[in-house]
């Protein structure tokens, strides 16, 4: 008998002593970690992972130890829908968290009322809680919220000529539609609707339209990806003094990177994720926002990005509904998520009701402006 | 009139990029008359190679040499590899060949690199030139004469060189040019490696403008290959002419009538073009003996 086999003996042992013999929670996730919205995908399934790792070193819930079975559903509504169904079938999971993307979230929800199954999105349009269905919550705030905290601010500027530049990407078309949809009511006007492609490499055709129509006060860009960094690089090229919004789909530190000096001076709807240190010792979001950028880069060596912040939230979401259901049916725990009052995430501060499965107001935007290649809050 | 101005300006930038990549299918057509599909992905070789040498500290000359020479290699394995050992195919299978190449390439630049969107600054600074009422980018003239450069250097080396015509009649005729004597398969690989090291060129001159990230080849290829198809596939000056043609539609599409039409705009005309000169603007009129 070698050492090694002594050391395999020992530590099979060992594997079966750990392996708990209590029963088991099981979450179930289906997220795009591979494929187009990996961006989105990669970060929740990691913080997804840290998170049940220290739950269960901390002992569990309830007494209880936590499964977590993560789906690749690459962003894909076909097999969302399969991994939701293996998930609530096969899995027999008391709760999914999931779809990274809109359409995977869209393609799974059916099936959580069929199953009478807790659901919490991490996905961004309004049409996954509007209107409500009972066993579907989502935690980012939408792209609506982001276009009425950006027209607040205009406003409280004295300014209200906007000029619309969007990417023709998803994201961008869909907020471009919910900014000139709510523009009336927050007393804008946008004179000005231009387009790109995302891939595009010169935006300065459109932007010297803009600049040129008449009256115009400000400009908002909503969208994502690189198209955002070449419109900001282009605006400064053209030398344009109007005050310039992007959207919450560019709050990384990523876009400040590829965007450079350009960047100093615009403003941005994003969560307290990207100004740790500034938030008030008063701010509910303080502990979360802080712990959370803690733990993520102890275990990654990355800062985490808003979209982790979604997934961290619908899991304390989940976790706190599970605490005081102080069961682990999953009506009872659909009941305690309605319930859930005043929980602050790292997104924002949460109470849903009947009527409102988000839970977030516009106070969970932080009014964010880019100074010296850094954020700081607006007051 | 400063309008137009900003408008030619923004498309001759735009228009020099998808010349400078469409310039890279040229070479390799007329070797081997394959439409290298995996061309878009030697540019993104080429920007992420020196974007990640210039983030590690590397002078940027150096590092445009060694992302060329990246592109370069890359190329010469693609011809290697992939194409010579199945170089009796038939040309539809070589051009599917390419297809997988390119698929593989950009999974193998995701493990590599990473997931990210990549830039680095302007070689001439960022800072913008004014003339006329209208801003241009010093970049934008790097990208422009590298483009120029790139088509004078192919339309001498095509003409005037030996290696040259040899690639020419290899394409022509491969049975012919062997009997003559031409070393056809040295002729093919060296097609190859140009055509790469020009993707890689691009990339290297592009990136500060376009960005790159490991799947940017795509898109950019689409755009590369529409600008050959419209110039005339095999012809540097139909590469040229094609890019800046397709550029300046763009840019003049979204300035004076909608940006949501300035791509449909671009292939309306290619289409037209096509539909009254299928072999393109400068393209040769093929005919074939029977």
């Amino acid at each position: 008998m070698t050492k090694h086999a002594v050391a395999a003996g020992v530590s099979a042992l060992a594997l079966l002593t750990a392996a708990p013999a209590l029963a088991e929670i099981k979450i179930g996730a289906s997220l795009a970690v591979t494929g187009p919205a990996a961006f989105l995908g990669d970060p929740e399934a990691k913080t997804l992972e840290m998170l049940v790792e220290e739950l269960n070193a901390a002992g569990g819930i309830n007494g209880e130890q936590v499964e977590l079975i993560v789906y690749d559903d690459g962003a894909d509504p076909n097999k969302a829908r399969t991994f939701a169904t293996r998930l609530i079938e096969e899995d027999e999971v008391v709760a999914v968290i999931g779809g990274s993307s809109t359409g995977a979230t869209m393609a799974m929800a059916p099936l959580f009322a069929d199953y009478e199954i807790p659901f919490i999105s991490l996905a961004g349009a309004v049409v996954i809680i509007d209107p409500v269905q009972e066993f579907v919550f989502k935690t980012p705030h939408t792209d609506r919220m982001a276009c009425e905290k950006i027209f607040a601010d205009i406003t409280a500027r004295g300014l209200s000529k906007v000029g619309l530049i969007s990417g023709t990407d998803g994201f961008g078309a869909s907020m471009r539609e919910q900014c000139l949809a709510v523009a009336g009511d927050a007393g804008v006007e946008i004179v000005a609707d231009e387009s790109y492609g995302g891939s595009d490499s010169d935006m300065t055709p459109q932007l010297t339209n803009i600049a040129a129509t008449d009256g115009i006060e400000a400009v908002v860009n909503p969208g994502f990806g690189q198209g955002p960094a070449v419109v900001t690089r282009n605006y400064a090229q053209l030398g344009i003094e109007l005050p310039f919004y992007q959207s919450h789909g560019v709050a990384s530190d990523e876009f400040i990177k590829l965007a450079g000096d350009a960047a100093n001076g615009l403003r941005l709807p994003a969560t307290p994720l990207l100004i740790p240190d500034q938030l008030s010792e008063d701010d509910p979001q303080r502990e979360p926002v802080q712990g959370y950028i803690a733990a993520y880069q102890a275990k990654y060596g990355e800062t985490p990005s808003t979209f982790g912040g979604y997934a961290f939230d619908a899991f304390h979401l989940l976790l706190d509904a599970i605490e005081r259901a102080g069961s682990t049916d999953p009506v009872a725990i659909r009941d305690a998520l309605e319930a859930t009052s005043g929980m602050a995430g790292v997104t924002g501060v949460y109470s849903f009701s009947p009527e409102d499965h988000m839970g977030l107001d516009l106070s969970a935007f932080r009014m964010l402006e880019i100074r010296d290649g850094g954020w700081a809050a607006v007051e | 009139m400063s309008e137009l101005l900003q408008f030619i300006i923004s498309g001759v930038t735009v228009g020099a990029i998808y010349a400078a990549i469409a310039l890279g299918f040229t070479l390799i057509y007329n070797a081997t008359g394959v439409v290298n599909f995996a061309q878009g992905e030697f540019v993104v070789i080429g920007g992420m190679t020196a974007a990640a040498l210039i983030g590690a500290g590397v002078p940027v000359p150096l590092a445009a040499l060694l992302a060329v020479l990246a592109g370069t290699l890359a190329g010469v394995l693609l011809y290697r590899l992939a194409i010579k050992p199945a170089r009796q195919a038939p040309l539809v299978s070589l051009i599917i060949i390419t297809i997988g190449a390119s698929i593989f390439i950009r999974g193998a630049m995701q493990t590599l690199f990473d997931k990210q969107i990549h830039r680095y600054d302007g070689f001439s600074g960022d800072a913008p030139l004014r003339f006329g009422g209208a801003t241009i980018l010093p970049q934008s003239l790097w990208i422009i004469a590298g483009s120029v450069a790139v088509f004078g250097f192919l339309a001498w080396f095509l003409n005037r060189t030996r290696a040259g015509r040899g690639i020419r009649a290899t394409a022509s005729n491969r049975l012919a040019a062997a009997l003559v004597g031409i070393n056809t398969g040295r002729a093919m690989n060296l097609s190859f490696a140009i055509s790469a090291g020009i993707g890689a060129l691009a990339g290297v001159l592009a990136t500060p403008v376009t960005f790159t990230s490991y799947d940017a080849g795509v898109l950019m290829a689409l755009k590369g290959f529409s600008a050959t198809m419209l110039g005339g596939v095999g012809s540097p000056l139909g590469a040229l002419a094609g890019g800046l043609l397709i550029g300046l539609i763009e840019a003049t599409t979204a300035g004076y009538v909608s940006s949501d039409y300035k791509d449909a705009a671009a292939f309306v005309v290619i289409l037209a073009v096509l539909f009254v000169r299928p072999q393109g603007l400068f393209g040769a009129k093929i005919t074939e003996r029977v």
